[in-house]
């Protein structure tokens, strides 16, 4: 059977011991030692789509900068415009670099007028941090507090309900992509309403020596409404079914923005940024492939690094696939000549040697239920 | 510790064959099934097909992982099941009964000799770690 190879010494969050008292199937990700499941994936996924699930995303990195020239640095080394952002506000954006691949992607938070925080991807940790401080520099003071940050996300339609009773702040007049500060739990926390699932939900930032205070109290809480950890399986399945893209799989250094249906988070006319001109430059000469999301037509799975063909000849590769429980069937995300990347397009993947159909699909797979603002 | 029929072979790789005169049933095991988490894909061979021991014979992927099936045994397909096909999550919870893969028609009965006892499987199992 398939195990995935370990390597060398994992970093494990506060939250170690808990998962392994629940139960949890702990696995390798990114060099850290997470639950990739508790019960089981498909379980946990519905749990997700039909009640609420609380996930740990401690591993995850957030930087703050904080100085009169934060909001210059960010808008310098980001792409999408920090500028428009209100304090409390919230915004997915990129890093690249000079020839216009992805760095990493993130989620900026700006905390006040001049100081804003970062949450990067758990694997780009160390990159990421080398990347901002060589880029970043001038005005402006960076903190890494990874290690003493813990990040909880509680996804699903009963998740306002369950944070709205224990937070001591109004969490339903928190928007989508909005924060607030407070406690849940009596324990501090930054209240976002943000997540990688399609469905309503938050993230709560809370100091790494109160997590599992926090993460007791919302799982007795929220006991009433079916409320289950979930493990990085159903995670990867519940945004894939969103074709949220993840880093280092749908995206990387190889990849343009623009070829990954991102551009919508380039914001060119806020003035220069590292990687713009070359990103400008692709836009003007237009994207050779795009990443499009797919079903299979028959009983199939995709899997990352499959072959994507058209017509017995090779169009492109798996970058992100399974099976969506939601959806009930095989879906992936893959990069295909810009020419083969509408809506219904029939393609194949290339499957133990068979071709087996598939179509570009609309996405998201499964409708969104995010709260939108 | 997950179950292990005293009336069955077993391969290193979890797989069980269940004797039925000069046939053998094929399926794996609970401790496979758990570790592989929720199957939802099985291919199996064609009736008709011939199998031989320790190669594989069809593949059960779960939401997460891909893994080749391993013959017990050497033979012609007989009988698939074609239920499991269309519902391959009773791999999960019924692995030993309706979750069954294959019957295969022995060439070699000796071969059985080669197998593990239900006492040496469930010692490899705890070997596992489980």
């Amino acid at each position: 059977m398939t195990q995935i190879p370990s390597a060398g010494a994992l970093k494990r969050t506060p939250l170690y011991d808990v998962h392994r008292k629940a139960g949890a199937k702990m696995v390798p990700f990114g060099g850290w030692e997470m639950p990739v499941q508790y019960t089981g994936i498909i379980e946990e996924h519905r749990t997700v789509r039909g009640a609420v699930g609380l996930f740990d995303i401690s591993h995850m990195g957030e930087f703050e900068i904080a100085g009169p020239e934060a909001l210059a640095i960010v808008q310098r080394i980001t792409t999408n415009d920090a500028s428009v952002l209100a304090v409390g506000q919230v915004q997915y954006s990129l890093l690249c670099y000079p020839e216009g691949g992805i760095v990493d992607d993130l989620t900026l938070y700006r905390v006040d007028d001049d100081r804003f925080m970062l949450t990067v991807n758990a694997s780009n940790i160390d990159k990421d941090w080398a990347w901002v401080t060589t880029h970043g520099g001038g005005g402006a003071q960076w903190t890494n507090v990874s290690t003493e940050t813990a990040l909880l996300a509680v996804q699903g339609p009963k998740a306002e309900a369950l944070v709205g009773r224990l937070a001591d702040t109004d969490v339903t007049r928190v928007p989508y992509y909005h924060f607030v500060r407070g406690a849940v739990a009596a324990v501090p926390a930054i209240i976002s309403r943000t997540g990688y699932t399609g469905e309503d939900g938050f993230e709560l930032y809370a100091p790494a020596a109160r997590a599992e205070a926090l993460w007791g109290a919302l799982i007795e809480a929220g006991r009433a409404d079916g409320i289950q950890p979930i493990g990085l399986g159903a995670r990867d399945t519940l945004r894939l079914e969103m074709k949220f893209t993840l880093y280092g799989n749908d995206i990387d250094e190889t990849t343009s923005p623009l070829e990954a249906g991102l551009g919508w988070i380039v914001k060119p006319a806020k003035g220069d940024f590292v990687g713009r001109a070359a990103i400008e430059g692709l836009r003007k000469r237009g994207v050779m492939r795009k990443l499009v999301g797919f079903e299979m037509v028959e009983r199939a799975i995709p899997r990352h690094g499959y072959a994507i063909i058209h017509q017995g000849s090779p169009a492109g590769t798996v970058t992100s696939g399974s099976f969506g429980p939601s959806v009930e069937r095989g879906i992936g995300m893959g990069y295909v000549r810009t020419e083969l990347a509408a809506v219904g397009t029939n393609l194949a993947v290339e499957i133990r040697g068979r071709a087996e159909p598939a179509r570009v699909a609309r996405t998201p797979f499964h409708p969104s239920h995010t709260k939108k603002a | 510790m997950a179950q292990v029929p005293a009336d069955l072979k077993y391969t290193r790789e979890h797989e069980w064959a269940k004797v039925e005169g000069d046939r053998a049933r094929i399926g794996i095991t609970a401790f496979a099934q758990e570790q592989l988490g929720d199957v939802v894909f099985v291919e199996l061979p064609k009736v008709g097909a011939k199998v031989t021991a320790a190669q594989t014979f069809g593949v059960v992927e779960s939401v997460k992982a891909v893994s080749d099936l391993f013959a017990p045994l050497t033979g012609e397909v007989v009988e698939t099941n074609a239920e499991l096909v269309k519902k391959p999550e009773t791999v999960n919870s019924d692995p030993y009964g309706q979750g069954w893969m294959i019957v295969v028609k022995l060439a070699n009965p000796k071969e059985l000799d080669g197998l593990l006892s239900a006492a040496d499987y469930e010692q490899l199992v705890a070997g596992a770690g489980h």
